[in-house]
């Protein structure tokens, strides 16, 4: 089952980062929300194997009982990732209605150096 | 303690709640966000002197014992960061209401005091998986200040920089995960203990994390392109704020990883190779720009490979001088900041080649960059000059000549570089001159308040050039503090 959620981990870490290197604004939200799945997941897993509730007085002492610490810092973190995508998902949206384009824009600079470099090419043509 | 430790970020917190509730009053919301930002600055100074006095101090919050429960806890590095980033966040706060317009949406103030809380709260922690709580926390206040207003040119730079936070922040879950699947803890005191067990490779794989995560934080090279891209397009108390404390969070947690978890487990000489990098890449990037506020965005990630030198050279007077520097850099950062704020206030550009002769026409602007900028550069008797004197000491103590070299080589760049922007905006005339400037002679009027503001952040750093003595001082007992932990460890585990 570990064997299993670990590769389940490894696949969303690579979406993630896959999606994220993409030029469409919707994509890259799409792979940061798979990343942080993926990191919750892990989170969840590193406590251990599955038990009982660790509630006092429900268990005896030979009996398995989940670890509570991780699940209560991943309920944290999801909580975080989610308004986290939310307030992205919104900013993609403003993007939108300003640009009407769902695609990364470049970077001003590199835009004046690629400019540049073109207009030094031509010139050394002629 | 029990009150006053968790103080500069529960006040914060609660006045935004406040703020927000008053959201229909502009002058409530700012007497709110100045009350809970003098208020905080209050206990982070009465910390600091308890601190002083008694050595580190901790509190476990809703009585839970240490370790199972989050603990909060300051030693002198902690207070010391606390102090400073209040006294530049109350400066700019007031740049901000003097400036009028800068917080006429309603949802400024309530973010700025968040942004405060979570600031502080990354300094006081002592909680593995709460520092990456007060991050968010600091993250989700600073994706909507410097988007507020939603422009296109903001919408578009603000997208670079929520992302990048967002994928730094994924690995920052994923390095605590391994942390806690390795030893079972993340509180930090345990952490010191319990990874000292651990198999050296892995110890070092897990340190790296912390490197690179903290690293994107802090604007370390190779990692730091989203800051200049970012940056400059926010308002000038945002990005002034910013610039002053969101990378300077990034080295604190970087310089305490390495200290208190990871001690020794990334060698000397790549943190120096790092230090080395940033610092010439950073001002390499700036001598190629020709706008004020790219000019400066590109100097704070030259100066924070001044930061991470101590850190690289490990010994306590490396680790003296990284702690000054800090201490110096925030108030200077944001002063050259809230300056290029006056200039984009009175002149209506920050681009070199539209402005110029604000000497004449804004003299004291002028006078307060002259002197955060000599500052910034080193120059006997400034502060920058004892913090790299302490540097380049400890570069010698330790035998690093190639580091010593590379800082003295930067700070020539950033002295040339700082000359550009005086150049530019206070000497001779605009080429492309804006409205403002072309066809006036009289003087540009900015409001009192914003100049008195920026005028008392600079009095802020002369000060801590002629109190160079006391705060070196107290920078070494805190680097003392950070080699040998035990006094931080015992702190926590008794509480």
């Amino acid at each position: 089952m570990t064997v299993f959620t670990a590769a389940l981990v490894a696949i969303l870490y690579g979406a993630g980062v896959y999606m994220i290197l993409q030029r469409t604004l919707t994509k890259v939200v799409l792979g940061l929300a798979l990343l942080s799945h993926g990191a919750n997941l892990l989170l969840l897993i590193v406590g251990g194997s599955a038990g009982l509730a660790p509630i006092i007085g429900h268990f005896t002492g030979d009996d398995t009982v989940a670890d509570p610490i991780p699940q209560a810092l991943v309920l944290t973190a999801i909580v975080i990732s989610f308004g986290m995508t939310v307030f992205l998902l919104a900013l993609a949206y403003r993007s939108w209605q300003l640009t009407r384009d769902d695609s990364v824009e470049d970077d001003a600079e590199d835009r004046r150096i690629a400019r540049q470099l073109a207009h030094r090419r031509s010139e050394g043509r002629r | 303690m029990r009150l006053l430790l968790p103080a500069p970020m529960v006040v914060p917190l609660l006045f935004a709640a406040f703020a927000v509730l008053a959201h229909r009053s502009r002058n409530a919301q700012r007497a709110l966000a100045v009350a809970g930002v003098s208020v905080a600055l209050a206990a982070a100074i009465a910390i600091l002197v308890v601190v002083n006095r008694d050595g580190p101090q901790a509190v476990t919050i809703g009585g839970w014992p240490a370790i199972i429960g989050i603990t909060l806890v300051a030693d002198l590095f902690s207070a010391l960061m606390l102090v400073i980033s209040l006294v530049t966040v109350l400066a700019v706060l007031v740049f901000a209401v003097g400036q009028r317009h800068s917080d006429q949406q309603m949802a400024f103030h309530p973010a700025y005091l968040v942004l405060t809380a979570g600031v502080s709260l990354a300094f006081v922690t002592g909680d593995l998986f709460n520092l990456f709580v007060s991050f968010e926390v600091l993250l989700a206040a600073s994706y909507v200040l410097i988007t507020l207003g939603g422009a296109r040119d903001q919408v578009r730079h603000g997208m670079t920089y929520v992302v990048i936070n967002m994928i730094a922040s994924a690995l920052f879950l994923t390095a605590i995960a391994f942390v806690y699947a390795a030893v079972g803890t993340v509180n930090m005191a345990d952490l010191a203990e319990k990874l000292g067990t651990l198999p050296d490779e892995f110890r070092t794989a897990l340190a790296l994390l912390f490197v690179v995560v903290f690293g994107i934080k802090a604007a370390v090279f190779p990692v730091f392109s989203w800051l200049p891209d970012s940056y400059p397009t926010a308002r000038a108390p945002v990005v002034a704020v910013f610039a002053g404390l969101l990378t300077k969070v990034g080295v604190y947690c970087l310089v305490r990883s390495q200290t208190l978890l990871f001690p020794g487990a990334v060698p000397g000489w790549l943190l120096l190779t790092l230090a080395g990098l940033t610092m010439i890449v950073g001002v390499l990037g700036a001598i190629a720009q020709n706008d004020m506020k790219r000019i400066l965005s590109f100097h704070i990630v030259s100066q924070i490979g001044y930061m991470i030198i101590g850190l690289g050279l490990f010994t306590v007077s490396g680790l003296a001088g990284t702690v000054f520097f800090i201490v110096h850099q925030i108030p200077v950062k944001t002063s050259l900041f809230l300056v290029s704020g006056l200039v984009e206030e009175s002149a209506g550009s920050t681009a070199l080649d539209r402005i110029g002769g604000l000497l004449r026409r804004a003299p004291v602007a002028a006078a307060l960059f002259g002197l955060a900028a000599l500052s910034l550069a080193g120059i006997p008797p400034f502060s920058g000059f004892v913090g790299k004197l302490s540097l380049v000491e400890a570069g010698f103590g330790a035998g690093e000549y190639t580091i010593v070299a590379v800082s003295l080589v930067g700070s020539i760049l950033t002295l040339f570089s700082m000359a550009k922007i005086w150049n530019g905006a206070f000497w001779g005339t605009a080429e492309r001159p804006t409205p403002a400037i072309a066809g006036t002679t009289v003087k540009l009027r900015t409001p009192m308040l914003m100049t008195a503001a920026t005028a008392g952040l600079v009095a802020v750093t002369l000060a801590i050039a002629l109190f160079a003595g006391p705060i070196y001082d107290l920078s070494h007992r805190a680097a003392e503090g950070l080699i040998d932990p035990s006094a931080y460890v015992q702190a926590v585990l008794s509480s």
